[in-house]
């Protein structure tokens, strides 16, 4: 069973209190976007087999939401942080790199 | 290739069978191929197959990481139906159920296909409507299903426990000639008459790279070197998102894992296949005897082929209700495949941004009912550029809106 640090109440978490949210870090465009950035906002996905960055909801816990880094190949995670975060903090991308040396997300590696 | 027959058998019995020969080829892959297809599963291997017997293609490889059909399509419960909501869905699923019909015949292998029937429960109000209206849509389709009462289904499923304390059942939709069929037999029935044609299939030989010059692909790197195409078919479902970066394009995928498991074998007890999807399980007996268990899938991005025990627990659960006599069933394996799921539940049959480049996937939860048709229609794409049963599943699909919404037929696995 994959266990999550919940960032917002400091508690390890079991999947079975969670729900899984997608993709984090999604740019949103809306209105006055162009047809191909509000697809690309919708529905296309990095996927990656490796290095995924996602979001958690603590649904019965404390209600709220944090983002996780993970790896998709092992289910490996390298972290959690608040949802409050434009970009992975550099800890947990530092950490990922020592363990994943190569990864890429988007423009990030 | 030597033809299966009941006279064979005989006269192989009177000489201690050493005149059977290899089902298929184990080759070294050549230098270069018409059309390389990535992935040998089910979909992959149908393709090859219908490019040499509707296109006379065969100077074709299949480059397959691991063994032919280990991937989905050796992993899934075989459930075959084609009562979709959409126009686009109903013809594809159909003309593939339709082949299944035949499938045995046409390849020389018994691919055990066995149209009993499935049933999906209506267990609320709201599956009841959406239900009839599948059945009316289904008859414009002409497609054969039908709405029926709940005592029919106690009649057709006696083990069926229909006036359970939580959800019991109003009803469902019939599907008389939708049922089940032998899915390894699948892969290996399209992999020997796919070498029979002259087609390699390599096992063992994972695609790393593709390569391309201006915009036109020219072939592919892979573990065993590389290996030169005019056309190059990506038809790798959990992978596909993958193996589509490796060409530099991106997929409105998501995979994630769905598991399944079978029970010790016992007595025939039911001889349909049972889908209920509002308490998330459906259920079949094989041939053997074991009963074949599926549910949901898995809510995060997923490459394991495994999931997680509480959605097991989830599923059987659910089934314990329906069916009270299997509450004392031992459980024999339990395993997981990735799917490949898409926006709106429909699979993605298109070509891509790289001329050349044809992807088949998407097909997510349900794909092995589809394997012939999506076979069939593939080939056509890749022979001739376009395929009126695929037009529909372009990718260019989500960002013009026109989606083929089937997210209420597949609220569960199948
Ligand atoms: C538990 C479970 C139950 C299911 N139940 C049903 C059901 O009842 N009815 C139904 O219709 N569908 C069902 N499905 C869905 C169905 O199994 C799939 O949709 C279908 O088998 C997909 O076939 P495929 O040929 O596209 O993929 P696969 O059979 O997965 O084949 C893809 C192949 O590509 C290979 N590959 C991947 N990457 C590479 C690479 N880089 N290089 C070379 N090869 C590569 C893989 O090894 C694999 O063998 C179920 C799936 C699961 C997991
Ligand atoms: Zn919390």
């Amino acid at each position: 069973m994959l266990t999550l640090y919940c960032p917002c109440c400091g508690e390890d978490v079991d999947e079975t209190d969670l729900h899984a949210g997608g993709e984090a870090h999604l740019k949103r465009f809306g209105p006055g976007s162009s047809d191909e950035e509000f697809e690309g906002y919708l529905f296309m996905r990095e996927n990656p087999k490796g290095v995924h960055f996602e979001r958690w909801h603590h649904t019965y816990g404390c209600g709220k939401w944090f983002l996780a880094a993970r790896c998709t190949q092992t289910l490996e995670v390298f972290g959690t942080y608040p949802a409050q975060t434009l970009e992975p903090p550099k800890d947990i991308r530092d950490k990922i790199t020592k363990k994943r040396p190569g990864w890429t997300w988007g423009a990030l590696s | 290739m030597k033809r299966y027959s009941a006279f064979a058998i005989a006269k192989e019995a009177l000489r201690q069978h050493v005149g059977w020969t290899r089902a298929w080829g184990n080759p070294e892959p050549k230098k270069r191929y018409d059309v390389i297809i990535i992935g040998a599963g089910g979909h992959g291997l149908a393709t090859a197959y219908f490019l040499g017997k509707n296109f006379g293609i065969t100077n074709v490889a299949v480059l397959e990481k691991g063994w032919l059909g280990g991937g989905n399509t050796g992993r899934n419960t075989t459930i075959i139906r084609s009562n979709y909501l959409q126009d686009p869905s109903a013809a594809i699923y159909e003309k593939s159920r339709s082949l299944y019909e035949t499938m045995s015949q046409d390849l020389n292998y018994n691919v055990m296909f066995s149209p009993r029937g499935v049933l999906m429960l209506a267990q609320t109000q709201h599956e009841i409507r959406g239900y009839k209206r599948t059945a009316h849509a289904n008859a414009l389709q002409g497609v054969e299903t039908r709405w029926i009462e709940p005592a029919e289904v106690k009649e057709i499923c006696p083990i069926m426990n229909i006036d359970g304390p939580r959800y019991p059942v109003l009803g469902g939709l019939w599907q008389a000639r939708g049922g089940t069929a032998r899915h390894d037999a699948v892969a290996w029935g399209y992999a020997r008459a796919c070498s029979d044609m002259g087609m390699d299939i390599i096992q063992q030989c994972e695609v790393t790279g593709v390569t391309t010059s201006a915009g036109n692909v020219t072939g592919v790197n892979t573990t065993r070197g590389d290996i030169a195409c005019d056309k190059l078919g990506m038809v790798v479902a959990g992978h596909a998102s993958h193996v589509a970066n490796m060409a530099g394009f991106q997929l409105p995928i998501e995979s994630v894992a769905l598991q399944a498991l079978v029970s010790e074998p016992i007595k025939p007890c039911m001889d349909i296949v049972v889908m209920a999807n509002t308490v998330h399980g459906y259920m079949s007996q094989s041939d053997k005897g074991e009963m074949v268990i599926g549910g949901g899938t898995d809510g995060y991005n997923n490459y394991t082929q495994r999931g997680s025990f509480h959605h097991i627990e989830e599923t059987v659960r659910a089934l314990v209700e329906t069916f009270p006599m299997i509450a004392r069933l031992k459980m024999l394996r339990q395993w997981g495949g990735i799917v490949d799921v898409t926006g709106d539940r429909s699979p993605i049959l298109s070509k891509t941004p790289v001329e050349g480049v044809f992807v088949n996937c998407g097909w997510g939860t349900g794909g092995f009912k589809a394997i012939p048709g999506s076979g069939w229609a593939m080939a056509e794409l890749m022979a001739k550029g376009h395929s009126p049963l695929t037009e529909e599943f372009d990718m260019n699909r989500f960002g013009r809106g026109k989606f083929i919404d089937e997210s209420v037929a597949a609220g569960v696995a199948h």
